[in-house]
C-alpha cells in the first residue's frame, strides 16, 4: 500500500554551514563534538518513517528531541538539510514555492501548541482564513467556517475575538481552522500541550470522536506518552532527534527498543492499553470433551494442574474440570466429563482492555479463557498476570506477556494466593 | 553645482509638486468655515479620545480664533501635513522594506542615525539652494527630519509579530503580499500609528525652523517675534503649535489605540 506520507533519512542541522556539518556527522562525528567543534546542533538525525492513509501516527519525545523541528520539516516551515519528503508519493522536499503553497494550502494543515490565531480577526474570520487565500468567495467560505465551528461546537462564538475565549475553545478554533480548508493531512504540534489536564482529557476523546467522523491522516506531536498511547495508532519514539522506536502502543510497551524507550513506559498503566491477547498464553493442556475423567486426571497431574479446560470439537471450549470433580468421578466410576464439567467459567475476548480483566481475574477462581465469537479457545490468561500488574511497574515488566508461569494452575493458584491477597483490594478501588 | 544646473527642470518639478501641494490644502482647509472646521475637530477629538478632549479642542481652537492667527495656524497645518503625508508616503514603505530584510535595515539604520541627529540646519542649507526660499525647503527639510520614526517604527511593528503567527500563516500558504497585508500590517498597526504620530509630532517641531526660510505660519509669527523682542506675539504663535500638536497628538494616538479596544469590546 502506498504511503501517505514517507519521510526518507531526513536531516536537519541548525547552523551557518549545515552542509559541511552533515557531512562531518555523517563521516561518524557525534552530535556533541559536532557542537563543540563548529556550534551546529543536529535537529533531526536521519529520521525515515511512513504514515498510512487514515492513521494517527504520534510522534512522542521530550522538549528538544526534535519533534516539533521534525513536523515543521514536513511541510517545510523548516527546510530539511537532507533526505527526502514524499506526500501521496510525490517528493516535496524540492517543490518550488509556487506548488509549495498550493500543497500547504489544500494538503497539509497545522495546528499549533500556542494555538497561534490571528488576533486581529473574528473566529470566524480565522477558521477561515485558509479559504479565503485561496481565493473563494467570501459567502462561500464563510458558510464553510461557520459549518466547522458548528462541528466544534462553536457557532455561538463566530464574532468573537481570540482573546474572549478560553484556552480549550482556542484550540478547537485552532482546530476547525485547519480542518476548515479540508485537508488530507492534519499536522498537530502538541496542540493539547497548553491546556490544563481535564480539558486536555476532554480534547483527546473530541479528536478521537471528530477522526472517526473525517478519517484525516494526522501527525500529531506530543511530550505525554500517555497522550501518545490513548491517541496513536502507531508511535515514533523520539530522542536527540532519533527516532528510537516506531510502533503500535502494544508494541512499545511490550518490547521496547532501548533502554530509554523502557525508562519511558515503565510508568505506564498498561492495563488501560493492553488488551487480553497480548498477555493470553497458550494452555499446556486440555482434554477432549469425550475423554473420561482418568485422562483429565493423568493430564493434569502430568502438568501439575489442579484443573484443566475441556475442549469440544474445533477447539471450542465446553468448561472446565478441576481435579476434585475428576477425582470423585473416578471413585464413582462415572466415565463421561460430561456430567462433571463447570461451564460457567470466567471467559473473554481477546480485544478486552486488561483494565475491565480485574474485577473478573479478582472473583475468579480458575483461569479466564480467551475465546473468539465462535467460542473456540484462543489461550488462558493467569490471574496473577493481570492482577500483579496492579502492584506496579518491574515486576509487571517479567510477568507481561511473557509465559514465565506456562499456565501452570497450581502454582499460579499456590503463588499468587499469599503473593496479591493483600495489596489487592486496595489496588482495585485504586483503579476505580 | 553640477546637480543645481544640469537638473534644473526636476527641481522645478519637484518644486512645483510640493508648493502646489501645500497651497492647495491650505486652500481647502480656509475654504471651510472655521466654525465647521472647528465642530469637525471637536467630533473627531470627541469620538476618538473622550469628553474631555473634545472640550479642550473647542477651547483652544476659539483662542486661537481670538488670537487672531487662524490664518497662520491653517498655514501651518497645512505645511505640517503635507510633510507628514510625504514622509509617510515613503517612510511606510521603506519600513516595510526594511522589516522583510536585515540588509536593507543594515543599509538604512546608519542613514537613519544620519538624517535624525545631524543638525537642521546643515540640510536647511542645501535645501534652499536647491529650491530656494519658500515653503518647499522647508516640507523637504521637514520630511527629511520627521520620516525617521515612521521608517524604524515600522520595521520594529513588522519585526514583532510573533514567529507563530507569521508560521501559522505560512502554514495555510499565504503568499507574500497576502502575508503582508493580512497578518504583519493589521498586527503592526499600533506601531505604525505611533510612527506617524511621531512623524506629526515631529514635522511641527519644525515648524519655526521652517519659518527662518520663509515657510511662513505659526512659525513665522514666532520667528518674527524673536527678531523683534516681542514677546507677547512670540508667545501667540508658540501657543498656537502647542494646541495644534496637542490635538494632532491625541487624536492619532488613539486611532493606534482603536483596533484593541474595538476588540475587547
Amino acid at each position: 500500500m502506498a504511503s501517505k506520507i514517507r519521510v526518507k533519512n531526513l536531516y536537519k542541522i541548525f547552523g551557518p554551514h549545515p552542509q559541511q556539518a552533515l557531512k562531518m556527522l555523517r563521516s561518524g562525528l557525534s552530535k556533541e563534538n559536532l557542537f563543540k567543534k563548529t556550534g551546529h546542533t543536529v535537529g533531526v538525525h536521519n529520521v525515515s518513517f511512513a504514515v498510512q492513509q487514515g492513521e494517527i501516527f504520534v510522534i512522542m519525545g521530550l522538549s528538544g528531541s526534535g519533534k516539533s523541528t521534525l513536523v515543521r520539516c514536513i511541510n517545510r516551515l523548516i527546510e530539511p538539510t537532507a533526505g527526502e519528503i514524499y506526500v501521496d508519493e510525490k517528493k516535496i522536499t524540492r517543490l518550488p514555492s509556487q506548488e509549495l503553497r498550493q500543497l500547504r494550502q489544500k494538503k497539509l494543515a497545522m495546528v499549533f501548541q500556542r494555538f497561534a490565531l490571528f488576533p486581529h480577526r473574528t473566529i470566524l474570520q480565522n477558521v477561515a482564513y485558509g479559504l479565503e487565500i485561496q481565493g473563494v468567495k467570501k459567502g462561500i467560505s464563510e458558510n464553510r467556517a461557520q459549518a466547522v465551528l458548528k462541528t466544534v461546537g462553536l457557532k455561538e462564538w463566530s464574532a468573537a475575538y481570540p482573546d474572549q475565549l478560553s484556552g480549550g475553545m482556542q484550540q478547537r478554533v485552532g482546530l476547525a481552522r485547519a480542518l476548515a480548508v479540508d485537508p488530507d493531512i492534519l499536522l498537530m504540534d502538541e496542540p493539547f500541550g497548553a491546556l490544563d489536564p481535564l480539558i486536555r482529557k476532554e480534547m483527546q476523546e473530541e479528536l478521537m470522536e471528530l477522526q472517526e467522523k473525517v478519517h484525516k491522516t494526522i501527525i500529531f506531536i506530543t511530550h505525554d506518552l500517555d497522550e501518545a498511547l490513548k491517541l496513536g495508532d502507531r508511535i515514533a519514539i523520539m530522542k536527540d532527534g532519533l527516532i528510537d522506536q516506531t510502533g503500535t502502543p502494544e508494541e512499545i510497551l511490550i518490547h521496547p527498543a532501548t533502554e530509554y524507550v523502557a525508562n519511558f513506559v515503565t510508568d505506564v498503566d498498561r492495563s488501560k492499553i493492553l488488551r487480553a491477547k497480548n498477555i493470553m498464553i497458550r494452555p499446556t493442556a486440555h482434554v477432549s470433551i469425550n475423554d473420561g475423567p482418568r485422562v483429565a486426571l493423568r493430564k493434569m497431574k502430568k502438568e501439575a494442574l489442579s484443573s484443566i479446560f475441556v475442549l469440544g470439537e474445533n477447539r471450542t471450549l465446553c468448561g472446565i474440570v478441576t481435579v476434585e470433580r475428576a477425582v470423585e468421578a473416578v471413585k464413582n466410576k462415572e466415565t463421561g466429563l460430561q456430567q462433571i464439567v463447570q461451564t460457567d467459567i470466567p471467559t473473554t475476548t481477546p480485544e478486552t482492555l486488561i483494565q475491565d480483566l480485574i474485577p473478573v481475574a479478582a472473583a475468579a477462581k480458575v483461569p479466564i479463557a480467551v475465546v473468539n465469537e465462535k467460542k473456540k479457545l484462543l489461550g488462558i490468561i493467569v490471574r496473577v498476570t493481570v492482577l500483579a500488574g496492579l502492584i506496579g511497574g518491574g515486576e509487571n515488566n517479567n510477568n507481561v506477556g511473557s509465559s514465565a508461569e506456562s499456565g501452570n494452575n497450581v502454582k499460579e493458584s499456590a503463588r499468587s494466593m499469599d503473593h496479591i491477597s493483600d495489596p489487592l483490594p486496595t489496588s482495585i478501588t485504586g483503579m476505580g | 553645482m553640477y546637480l543645481r544646473s544640469n537638473y534644473r527642470d526636476f527641481f522645478r518639478a519637484c518644486s512645483g509638486l510640493i508648493e502646489g501641494a501645500v497651497n492647495n490644502i491650505e486652500a481647502l482647509l480656509s475654504f471651510i468655515p472655521i466654525t465647521v472646521f472647528i465642530l469637525v475637530l471637536v467630533i473627531l477629538a470627541w469620538r476618538l479620545s473622550g469628553r474631555g478632549m473634545a472640550v479642550f479642542t473647542l477651547v483652544s481652537l476659539f483662542l486661537l480664533v481670538s488670537m487672531n492667527i487662524w490664518d497662520e495656524t491653517i498655514r501651518t497645518l497645512a505645511l505640517v501635513l503635507t510633510a507628514t503625508f510625504m514622509a509617510l508616503l515613503s517612510g511606510v514603505p521603506l519600513g516595510i522594506l526594511a522589516s522583510r530584510s536585515d540588509l536593507t535595515e543594515n543599509i538604512l539604520r546608519p542613514i537613519l542615525d544620519f538624517m535624525q541627529t545631524m543638525p537642521i540646519f546643515v540640510y536647511l542649507l542645501p535645501a534652499v539652494m536647491f529650491f530656494s526660499i519658500g515653503v518647499v525647503p522647508a516640507v523637504l527639510a521637514t520630511v527629511v527630519f520627521s520620516m525617521p520614526p515612521a521608517i524604524r517604527l515600522t520595521n520594529l511593528g513588522i519585526r514583532q509579530v510573533p514567529a507563530e503567527m507569521i508560521e501559522a500563516a505560512a502554514s495555510f500558504g499565504s503568499t507574500p503580499l497576502q502575508m503582508l497585508f493580512k497578518i504583519q500590517l493589521p498586527l503592526a498597526l499600533p506601531s505604525i500609528m505611533a510612527g506617524i504620530n511621531q512623524c506629526i509630532m515631529l514635522s511641527l517641531s519644525m515648524v519655526v525652523i521652517a519659518a527662518m526660510i520663509g515657510a511662513g505660519g505659526l512659525g513665522g509669527i514666532v520667528y518674527r517675534a524673536i527678531t523683534r523682542l516681542q514677546i507677547g506675539s512670540g508667545f501667540e504663535g508658540g501657543l498656537g503649535v502647542v494646541i495644534i500638536a496637542i490635538i494632532l497628538d491625541r487624536i492619532t494616538q488613539s486611532v493606534g489605540k482603536e483596533s484593541p479596544e474595538k476588540k475587547a469590546a
